[in-house]
C-alpha cells in the first residue's frame, strides 16, 4: 500500500467532512482501513498536521498562524514554516485553535466506581472483627496499582476526552492508604495503552476508617497510623538489606506487604498525596510533609487564599479541587451558618489567583464532579476570581505535567512531547467554544458538533471499517460543553 | 452556640515569626485598678507595667513610660490569666481515638485547631492557657499538650514553648466501657473491668520497658563502634511511654474512686514514674494523704456530681478538703462553656469548704501552673513573667464578673469594647455572604428552569453517563459523644 496516497486525504472545512474527491481515492481508504486492522504494523494513520491554525503551546509564545506536525504519537514541530511529511494526514486549521491536551490532576476516571479495597471492606464491613491497631494495617492496600485495574468500558472516558482532557491522574479510593495513582493517557486500544506512568503518586487519605470500634477512628489515630507505617516503611528499608547481606547474624525481618510496596516507592521517590483543604489542613500537610521527608503534593487547597505565602516558601505544589465548597443540599435551612464557613464558600474560588500571585505551583483536579461541564464551570468561577485565563490553562496542562514529574513529556505543544492535543473552535474556557479535535498519543479523535449534517453516502470515515478504530473515530456527540 | 468571631480583632497583632509575640507587644501600662496577684497579695489602686510581652513592673507607685498603651484600671479588677488544666478545645476531628484500648499513639499536637471558636469564647471568659486532653476511652489514651489561646495565629503557635507534653490515662467507667454496646458480631472491647484497666496499663508499661531495653541495648552497642547494626523498629505506642518513665511527659488521669487512685499509684510506683495530676478525682477527698504524699495534683470539679454511678460519692467540698490536706488542687471545666466561668467555679469552694478568696482564685491560676509545671512563667502576677493577664468589671469571685480585656504574652487577644464595636460589622458581613449565596442560588435555578424549556436534545444523543457522586473530602468527623468527662 502506498502511503503517499493517504496524503490526499484532507479534512478541509470546520464540519470535518472529509472531502473525498475520487472514487480511487475511496478506494484507497477502503483498502488502506484493511491494513489498519493489522495491528502492529501501525496501521492506523500516525502522521498528522493542523495547520493554519492557532497555536498555544503554553510552554511558549502564542503561534497565530502556524502548524503542528504529530507523527507516531509524538509532536514533530511546531511553528508557522515547518516541514510537513507526505504521509500527514492534514487538518486545515483556520480559525482554530489548539492546545496542549488537558489534564485532570485527579479522579476516578477509567476505574470501576465502586473502587474501594476489598481488604479495607473486609476491615471495616460489620461483620469482620475490628482492627486494633497499626499492625492490622486498617484501609491499607497501597500495593493496588490503578493501572492494573483500568475499565477501558468507563464511559466517562470518552466524556473527558471529548471535551479535551486528553491525561488524568487517576486516584484509588477507599482507605488510608489506597493504592498507587496512574497517570493515563485517555485512549488506546488496550488498557496498557493507557498507562502513562504505572507508579504515579501514593495518596494518603485522613478519613478515619475505624468507625467507633476499631483502629483509627480519629483523625489524630489516623495520622499515628501514618507514622508509624512511615516508621515501619523506613525501618524494613534498612533492615531487609541487612539481613540479606548477612543472614546469620539476625532474625529475617517478618514480610509485610505494606513495608515491602512503600519502601519501593519511597526509593523511586514516588509523590506522596497529602490531604489538605482547609488552612489548618495544609499548614498540618507542610508540616508532616518536613517531618516525613516526603517528595510530597498537597490535594484540596481551597483554602489556599489564606495561607498562600506559607505554601509557596515551602515551595509546596497543590492540586486543587475544582469542587468549590457549596452548602450542602440537604442542609437544615434553619441552622446557623458561621461567619468563617460563609467567607471559605466565596473565596475559595480565590485560591488559584492567590496561588498565582504568591507562586505556588497548582493543578486543578475534578475530585467527583459529574463531568467536563462542571469542571469548566467551575473554572470560570476561579477566573472570575481573578485568576488568568493563561494560568488557568497552565494549571491544567504543564504545571500539572510538572507536579507529577512529567514535563518533560507532557503539558505543553513542543517537539518531542506526547501528541496529546486539543483543537477547538474559539478560547478553550469560554462556554460556548467548541471542541472540534482531540489527539491522544498521536491518536485523532474527531468530535461531532450536535448539528452535524446527515453523512452522504460517500462521506465514508477511516472508522467505518475498522471495528477495533470504531468507538474512537466515532466522537461523542455534544459532549463535555 | 458556636458564633462567628472577629479574627479581624487580631490582626493588628498578628507578627510574621512565630516566636515574636514578645517583641511585637507594645508596653501596656494598666493603672490604678485592684490587682490580685494570687502569690504576692492583694494591691490597691495599683498599677502594672507590660513590656515586651513580660510583666515589667507591678506596684502602687508607678508611673506609665512615654509611648505605652494606657489601659484605666480604674473600679477594674486584675488577675492573672486562667489556666484550664483540663480542656478538649481547639481539636480538629474526635478528641478520642477509641479503637485500641491504648491510645498512645494519637497526639493532640497533630490535630490542633486554631480556628475553634471556642478558644475565642474561652478568651472572653479569661482563660489563657488551657491543658488539651484526649478524650477518656482508653485506659491509656492520646499524647496532649499545653497551649496558650493565641486566637488569630496558625496551630503551630499555640503551644505553650516550654511546657511538659502530657499523656492522658483513664480509669473506671469510660475506659472500661460501661453501658456501651457494640452492635452483634463486634467483640468488647478489652478491657471490661477496673481490674482490667489495671491489668491493661500494667502491660503497655511491660511492654514499653521491654521497647526501652532494645533501644538502650542499640544504643550501647553501637556507641561501641558495633558495625551492621539494624536500629529496632520505632513504636508510636510505646515511645510516650517511655518518655513517661523517663519523667520527660506528665500523665493526666482521668479517675473518681479512690480505689482506683490508689491502685494507679501503686502502678506507676512500679513503672518508676509519678501521676502528674489526677483528673477529676471526685473521691479525692477520701484519699487526700496518699495524693498528697504522691505528688500528685488534683484538678477537679466544682460542685459536679450523681451523673453516673462512679460519681455518686462525689462532694462540692473536695476540693477544699484537698486543698486542707496538702494536695495543690486546680478547678477544670473538661468543657468549652464553662471554661468561660471558671472564676465563678473556682468561687464555689469558698462557699463549700470555706476556701479564702485567695485559696479559691490559686485553684485557677497558679495551682494549675504548677500542676503542668509552667508556674515559673505564668500562674500569678509577678515581675519577670508572661504578661497573661485579665481584666474584669467587678472581682472576678463574684457573678456580676464580666471580663472586659484578656492579654497573653503582653497582648490584648479579647477586649469587650471592641468585640461589641465589631458585631454590626461581622452581622453585615455575614448577612451580604448569605444575600449573595441567595442570590446565585435563585440565579441557577432561573438558569435550569431556562434550560428546562430548550427544545429537546436530539433523540440520538448519547445519555451522559451517570456518575455516582462522591462525598466532600474532609479530615474533621464530628467529635464522638461520650467519654469525656
Amino acid at each position: 500500500m502506498n502511503r503517499r496516497l493517504t496524503a490526499q486525504f484532507r479534512v478541509r472545512s470546520t464540519r470535518l467532512k472529509f472531502l473525498v474527491a475520487t472514487t480511487a481515492a475511496s478506494l484507497s481508504l477502503l483498502a488502506m482501513s484493511f491494513v489498519f486492522s493489522a495491528r502492529g504494523e501501525g496501521g492506523e494513520p500516525r502522521y498528522f498536521a493542523i495547520t493554519h491554525a492557532r497555536i498555544v503551546p503554553v510552554s511558549g509564545p502564542v503561534i497565530e498562524d502556524g502548524t503542528v506536525v504529530v507523527a507516531k504519537g509524538l509532536i514533530e514541530s511546531v511553528g508557522t514554516s515547518v516541514t510537513i511529511s507526505p504521509e500527514a494526514w492534514v487538518i486545515e486549521g483556520k480559525g482554530l485553535t489548539v492546545y496542549p491536551g488537558l489534564i485532570d490532576a485527579g479522579t476516578t476516571v477509567g476505574l470501576a466506581e465502586e473502587n474501594g479495597t476489598d481488604s479495607n471492606r473486609a476491615k471495616g464491613g460489620a461483620s469482620a472483627p475490628p482492627v486494633l491497631g497499626p499492625e492490622g494495617r486498617p484501609g491499607t492496600s497501597p500495593w493496588r496499582v490503578v493501572a492494573d485495574e483500568i475499565k477501558t468500558d468507563d464511559k466517562r472516558i470518552e466524556t473527558w476526552r471529548s471535551a479535551g482532557f486528553t491525561t488524568t491522574l487517576t486516584v484509588p479510593e477507599g482507605g488510608i492508604l489506597p493504592g498507587q495513582a496512574a497517570v493515563l493517557d485517555l485512549a488506546g486500544n488496550r488498557a496498557g495503552d493507557y498507562v502513562v506512568r504505572v507508579n504515579a503518586t501514593v495518596p494518603v487519605s485522613f478519613k478515619p476508617v475505624g468507625g467507633f470500634f476499631g483502629f483509627p477512628d480519629s483523625l489524630m489515630g489516623t495520622i499515628a497510623y501514618v507514622r508509624q507505617v512511615y516508621d515501619d516503611t523506613n525501618w524494613y528499608a534498612q533492615a531487609e538489606p541487612a539481613y540479606q547481606a548477612n543472614p546469620t547474624k539476625s532474625e529475617r525481618p517478618a514480610y509485610d506487604r505494606t513495608e515491602v510496596v512503600l519502601s519501593e516507592a519511597a526509593k523511586r521517590n514516588e509523590i506522596v498525596m497529602l490531604p489538605a483543604n482547609n488552612s489548618v489542613q495544609i499548614l498540618r500537610g507542610l508540616r508532616l510533609a518536613d517531618e516525613w521527608k516526603l517528595r510530597a503534593v498537597l490535594y484540596g487547597g481551597q483554602q489556599g487564599y489564606e495561607v498562600a505565602a506559607a505554601l509557596a516558601a515551602k515551595k509546596m505544589p497543590v492540586l486543587v479541587s475544582l469542587k468549590w465548597p457549596e452548602r450542602a443540599k440537604d442542609a437544615d435551612p434553619e441552622a446557623e451558618q458561621t461567619l468563617r464557613e460563609l467567607r471559605f464558600r466565596d473565596r475559595a474560588p480565590g485560591t488559584p489567583a492567590a496561588f498565582t500571585k504568591a507562586g505556588v505551583k497548582f493543578g486543578f483536579y475534578s475530585d467527583g464532579l459529574p463531568g467536563p461541564k462542571d469542571i469548566l464551570k467551575n473554572t470560570k468561577k476561579a477566573i472570575d476570581a481573578g485568576l488568568s485565563p493563561d494560568a488557568a490553562l497552565r494549571a491544567f496542562t504543564l504545571d500539572s505535567a510538572d507536579i507529577l514529574g512529567l514535563s518533560d513529556r507532557l503539558g505543553s505543544i513542543a517537539p518531542g512531547k506526547i501528541a496529546n492535543l486539543v483543537v477547538t473552535d474559539g478560547d478553550i474556557f469560554n462556554e460556548k467554544t467548541k471542541v472540534k479535535h482531540v489527539f491522544v498519543d498521536g491518536r485523532w479523535f474527531q468530535i461531532h458538533e450536535e448539528a452535524t449534517p446527515p453523512e452522504k453516502p460517500g462521506d465514508k470515515k477511516p472508522s467505518d471499517d475498522g471495528d477495533t478504530n470504531a468507538r474512537r473515530y466515532s466522537g461523542v456527540e455534544g459532549a463535555g460543553r | 452556640m458556636k458564633r462567628a468571631l472577629p479574627m479581624v480583632f487580631v490582626f493588628a497583632w498578628m507578627v510574621a515569626s512565630p516566636r515574636a509575640y514578645a517583641q511585637n507587644a507594645p508596653t501596656i501600662f494598666i493603672q490604678n485598678a485592684t490587682i490580685f496577684t494570687v502569690t504576692q497579695g492583694n494591691i490597691e489602686h495599683g498599677g502594672i507595667l507590660i513590656k515586651d510581652g513580660k510583666i515589667a513592673a507591678v506596684g502602687t507607685d508607678l508611673k506609665a513610660p512615654e509611648g505605652a498603651m494606657i489601659i484605666d484600671g480604674t473600679g477594674q479588677f486584675v488577675i492573672p490569666g486562667i489556666i484550664d488544666c483540663h480542656s478538649h478545645i481547639a481539636v480538629d476531628g474526635s478528641v478520642n481515638e477509641g479503637g485500641p484500648a491504648v491510645s498512645s499513639m494519637a497526639n493532640i499536637a497533630d490535630v490542633l485547631n486554631p480556628d475553634d471558636i471556642s478558644i475565642y469564647d474561652d478568651l472572653a471568659g479569661g482563660v489563657t492557657v488551657a491543658n488539651v486532653l484526649h478524650g477518656s476511652a482508653n485506659p491509656i489514651g492520646g499524647q496532649t499538650i499545653v497551649i496558650k489561646l493565641r486566637w488569630g495565629k496558625p496551630a503551630s503557635e499555640l503551644p505553650f514553648q516550654g511546657a511538659v507534653p502530657g499523656i492522658k490515662f483513664a480509669l473506671g467507667e469510660n475506659p472500661k466501657r460501661s453501658g456501651f454496646t457494640p452492635p452483634p458480631g463486634i467483640p468488647d472491647r478489652y478491657p471490661a473491668t477496673r481490674l482490667g484497666v489495671e491489668e491493661v496499663i500494667r502491660q503497655a508499661f511491660i511492654e514499653a520497658t521491654e521497647y526501652k531495653k532494645q533501644w538502650d541495648d542499640y544504643n550501647t552497642r553501637k556507641t561501641a563502634g558495633e558495625q551492621g547494626l539494624v536500629a529496632p523498629r520505632r513504636n508510636e505506642q510505646l515511645e510516650p511511654l517511655v518518655e513517661v518513665m523517663e519523667g520527660k511527659r506528665y500523665v493526666h488521669s482521668h479517675c473518681y474512686r479512690a480505689d482506683e487512685i490508689l491502685m494507679l499509684m501503686r502502678v506507676a510506683k512500679e513503672f518508676g514514674f509519678k501521676v502528674r495530676t489526677f483528673q477529676h478525682v471526685l473521691e479525692g477527698y477520701k484519699v487526700a494523704d496518699e495524693i498528697a504524699a504522691s505528688g500528685a495534683g488534683g484538678s477537679t470539679f466544682s460542685d459536679w456530681w450523681g451523673y453516673k454511678v462512679e460519681a455518686y460519692d462525689a462532694i462540692p467540698y473536695n476540693a477544699a478538703l484537698m486543698t486542707e490536706r496538702g494536695v495543690v488542687v486546680s478547678i477544670n471545666s473538661d468543657d468549652a462553656e464553662e471554661a468561660r466561668q471558671l472564676n465563678q467555679e473556682a468561687a464555689k469552694s469558698m462557699k463549700y469548704g470555706g476556701m479564702s478568696a485567695n485559696d479559691a482564685l490559686k485553684m485557677i491560676t497558679i495551682n494549675p501552673a504548677i500542676q503542668l509545671g509552667i508556674d515559673k512563667r505564668v500562674g500569678s502576677i509577678e515581675v519577670g513573667k508572661d504578661a497573661d493577664l485579665v481584666i474584669y468589671n467587678h472581682n472576678p469571685l463574684s457573678v456580676y464578673a464580666v471580663a472586659q480585656k484578656t492579654l497573653i504574652d503582653g497582648q490584648i487577644y479579647f477586649d469587650r469594647q471592641r468585640d461589641i464595636a465589631g458585631r454590626a460589622a461581622l452581622d453585615k458581613e455575614k448577612q451580604g455572604l448569605l444575600d449573595k449565596e441567595k442570590k446565585a442560588a435563585e440565579e441557577k435555578k432561573e438558569e435550569e428552569k431556562k434550560a428546562g424549556e430548550k427544545p429537546a436534545a436530539k433523540p440520538d444523543k448519547k445519555k451522559k453517563p451517570e456518575q455516582k457522586k462522591e462525598p466532600p473530602q474532609s479530615d474533621s468527623v464530628g467529635a464522638i459523644a461520650g467519654g469525656a468527662l
